[in-house]
């Protein structure tokens, strides 16, 4: 902000009648140009009024040019400031860069359709090939394009001839600087092909390589290795599974005993929860075991947070105002019935973000919470008697060898969901604050 | 529309016409590039190291130096990255891989055929059930099956033909598909089995150019899709708002996969540009990308760890290329248009089996979610269930 403002008192006193840059009116081609400066008269002011340097003031005034805050009227492609006789003028403040408005690809097709309409064929090769990338890229708005350029070209031609070529001149420099040709520098490269100079582009790609943080192929390679070997037992296509592969016997079984809300998990399914955290949290089974070691911890709300952090993340667009104000009055608020122990500094930002919720605005608190559970409460899991309990109650069943001719259907799963989101209900319903009124008045029903 | 129709298909075949058959695994954060091809000898592959990230920052562009100096640093820079890869590179994959076994014989056989498609089978994806499945074809039909019965629980006749990509939600409410009409649009599935689904249908995306892949995300609410317009981009199912768009591809985008990890916050798309990319949904930013392929890449599938991916192309000038591939821990299965599926040992690096019975091209392949089985499309109208 501070240095547009900068460039900003820069430009008005370039600019200024009795200090400024002295302009003279030139002839280009048959029209007259007004507040036309040379190329060695800016850099004169330049060096004067800026206290510095012949060369520090051309490598400014270069860079003016290349922000587009002063362009040259003769050899355009080129954004540099040539210390001589060269034909520049002073940008008008509409075309000056501003951080809040970037120049847009549908601006951008506007103007090509635009100079194509005004006279085919005088758009150079570079800006052929951009037009019809635009062309294909924005096809589902090419209409309004050519509308918008047939507007802007007739309302160009009720202008005097003098003001239109003015207006053309500092158009056709503001594109330069926000596309620029190929070859040509301009301090805005961006959008989907950065004009940069490839030899620049791949130094910038081979300088990033080599600062990125990168581990070993001992260390990558063997966790690969370890995690195959970790699920070696578990994958049906190398084991057969117990009782049986229901695709080889015809006989469901397998799937029943692997329900998400069954009772008594298998043992394998219960060996499968210690390899890691996601894994457990990942089966509903699992994570309703993890739930029951919470509550005897009496910690029950980090997983709580979490859980509600992932509604808000992939839930509906609608609901993120609503998900956000109750998931802050629930866990976050002082003194909220639920609320979640992280430092000072993240849940400042996790509050502050909330004043404009998004649906990643709880990042930072789910991820501490996230990581305290993996790496401490998980291990105590494992280690706790709830774990013990399920490994003993868990069962192994028998391996089914015939085939059962039993293709049976099953539930549907739209019934599966319904059931879920029932249960979900009760459970938030009987976790929440009691409303002592509802309480009362059920005790005088029962009276 | 005629004529736009024509030359989409051309396109679209052309992007089917693969002719390489490397896959490629690469590990994010590492080097490796593991090239499994199939030779008739199936001997362990080099272990191939090449320079595989690029961190997307944004770099200020400098006024260019010469020529010259500007080749004079960047080869400084390369020869300081294979330097630094050299010192990392301290083990193949084969001597990690020495002390695990071999795998035993491996038989697996087609355990159903789902016959009731016109046409080519295009896509298909397994419910969370894992026995039920959604699959689309060239003839503009959807149908989902309980795979395990065979029976066929809803069918859904799409305006266009070729429908390209297909999924089915977590809850298993509802299913997701577009192709030529260069929509994704959700259908919620029925209880009433007369219900007409098309009544209910939700138009949630919409791009410039074919729907090539779309996947739900952890919820039924947030769809991800891939364009042949070169973008992908995340959808709100309620609204039909675009939530995130992903720009970064030069070409149009075949394939895309949800990274499995806890966080669940990237995925990976592979294009025609030969390019893949790991996008971080929540900035739309490209935070890595791959340019290992010399053709168009085909299929990208995350390994169950999140730590790695696969990706399938039609590189080289072999006559047999995979056209989709799926992994599962040790094994990674290859559909081919030969009419065959290759299953390959990661860890070893070696063909463990090839599977007949198509009797065409295989489009589409999956694990199923609890890895009892693999499910495969083909081009010869059917599905089959292998265990």
């Amino acid at each position: 902000k501070t240095l547009r403002h900068f460039y900003y008192q820069m430009m008005l006193q370039m600019q200024d009648p009795s200090t400024g840059v002295k302009g003279t009116d030139q002839k280009l081609n048959i029209t007259i140009i007004p507040h036309v400066i040379t190329g060695q008269d800016i850099v004169a002011w330049i060096t004067k009024n800026m206290n510095i340097d012949n060369d520090e003031a051309q490598a400014f005034g270069t860079m003016l040019v290349a922000f587009g805050y002063i362009y040259p009227l003769q050899d355009h492609k080129k954004l540099v400031l040539r210390p001589d006789g060269s034909l520049n003028r002073f940008q008008t403040p509409y075309f000056w860069p501003v951080q809040k408005w970037k120049a847009e690809d549908t601006d951008y097709g506007i103007y090509l359709a635009k100079r194509n309409i005004r006279k085919k064929g005088v758009l150079d090769a570079y800006e052929q090939e951009e037009y019809n990338k635009l062309h294909k890229w924005m096809n589902h708005k090419w209409d309004f394009i050519v509308m918008q350029a047939k507007e802007q070209y007739h309302a160009g031609k009720a202008r005097q001839k003098a003001d239109r070529v003015v207006f053309d001149c500092q158009e056709r420099a503001y594109w330069i600087v926000h596309r620029p040709p190929p070859q040509t520098h301009s301090a805005m490269d961006y959008g989907l092909d950065r004009h940069i100079d490839p030899n620049v582009e791949e130094i910038i790609y081979t300088q990033q390589a080599v600062m990125r943080s990168r581990v070993k192929s001992s260390v990558s390679l063997g966790a690969l290795a370890k995690y195959i070997t970790t699920f070696k037992n578990h994958d049906p296509f190398l084991i057969p599974c117990l009782p049986s592969n229901p695709w080889h016997t015809d006989d469901d079984s397998y799937w029943e005993l692997n329900a998400p809300d069954v009772e008594i998990p298998t043992k394998m399914r219960v060996e499968r929860w210690s390899f890691s955290f996601y894994e457990l949290l990942n089966d509903p089974r699992g994570r309703a075991d993890f739930k029951i070691f919470l509550k005897k911890e009496f910690s029950g709300e980090n997983l709580a947070f979490w859980e509600a952090a992932e509604e808000l993340k992939w839930g509906t667009a609608a609901s993120m105002s609503e998900k956000a104000e109750q998931i802050f009055k629930t866990f976050l608020a002082p003194g909220a019935p639920r609320w979640i122990n992280i430092d000072g500094r993240t849940m400042g930002l996790t509050v502050k973000g909330l004043e404009h919720p998004h649906r990643y605005v709880l990042d930072g608190a789910q991820t501490h919470i996230f990581m305290l559970m993996k790496k401490d409460t998980f291990y105590r899991y494992l280690k706790s008697p709830v774990y013990k309990e399920i490994q003993k109650k868990a069962i192994s069943p028998a391996q089914l060898q015939q085939n059962m001719r039993n293709r049976r259907p099953s539930i549907d799963p739209i019934i599966t969901w319904q059931k879920e989101q029932e249960e979900k209900a009760k459970a938030a319903a009987a976790a929440g604050p009691v409303d002592i009124k509802k309480l009362m008045a059920s005790k005088l029903d029962r009276k | 529309m005629i004529f736009r129709e024509t030359s989409q298909n051309i396109n679209i075949y052309k992007n089917m016409c693969y002719f390489i058959c490397y896959y490629s695994i690469h590990i994010l954060n590492s080097f490796f590039l593991l090239r499994l091809s199939p030779s008739k000898h199936s001997s362990p592959p080099r272990i191939s190291c090449f320079l595989l990230e690029m961190a997307a920052q944004e770099v200020a562009s400098q006024p260019s130096d010469t020529l010259a100096t500007l080749k004079t640093e960047s080869e400084t820079l390369k020869t300081k990255l294979e330097e630094e890869r050299a010192k990392l590179h301290d083990v193949e994959l084969h001597q990690v891989a020495e002390k695990t076994e071999a795998l035993g014989q491996f038989v697996m056989k087609t355990r159903r055929t789902l016959k009731g498609h016109g046409n080519k089978v295009l896509c298909m994806d397994w419910c969370k059930d894992k026995r039920r499945i959604v699959s689309s074809s060239q003839d503009g039909k959807v149908i989902v099956w309980d795979a395990f019965t065979t029976n066929k629980e809803h069918a859904v006749t799409m305006p266009c033909t070729w429908v390209m990509a297909c999924a089915y939600a977590p809850s298993g409410c509802a299913v997701a598909c577009g192709g030529l009409d260069n929509k994704c649009s959700v259908y919620p599935l029925s209880l009433d089995k007369n219900e007409n689904l098309a009544a209910k249908k939700k138009s949630v995306a919409m791009h410039t150019n074919y729907l090539s892949a779309c996947c739900f995300t952890n919820s039924d609410m947030q769809i991800l899709t891939s364009s042949g317009d070169g973008t992908c981009a995340l959808w709100d199912v309620e609204s039909g708002q675009m939530l995130q768009s992903f720009h970064g591809h030069a070409a149009d985008v075949l394939c895309l996969d949800l990274a499995p990890s806890e966080t669940g916050n990237t995925f990976v798309s592979g294009g025609c540009d030969k390019k893949a990319c790991v996008w971080d949904m929540r900035t739309g930013q490209c935070a890595q990308s791959f340019e290992t392929h010399e053709s168009d890449i085909n299929s990208v599938r995350y390994y169950p760890s999140g730590d790695a991916f696969a990706s399938g192309s039609d590189d080289a000038t072999v006559s047999l290329f995979p056209s989709c591939i799926f992994f599962k821990w040790r094994l990674l299965f290859g559909g081919y248009n030969d009419y065959t599926i290759n299953v390959w040992d990661v860890l070893k690096g070696t063909r463990v089996s090839i599977l007949f019975g198509h009797e065409n091209r295989v489009s589409t392949l999956r694990v199923s979610p609890d890895g009892t089985a693999f499910c495969s499309g083909s081009w010869d109208h059917t599905l089959r269930i292998w265990a």
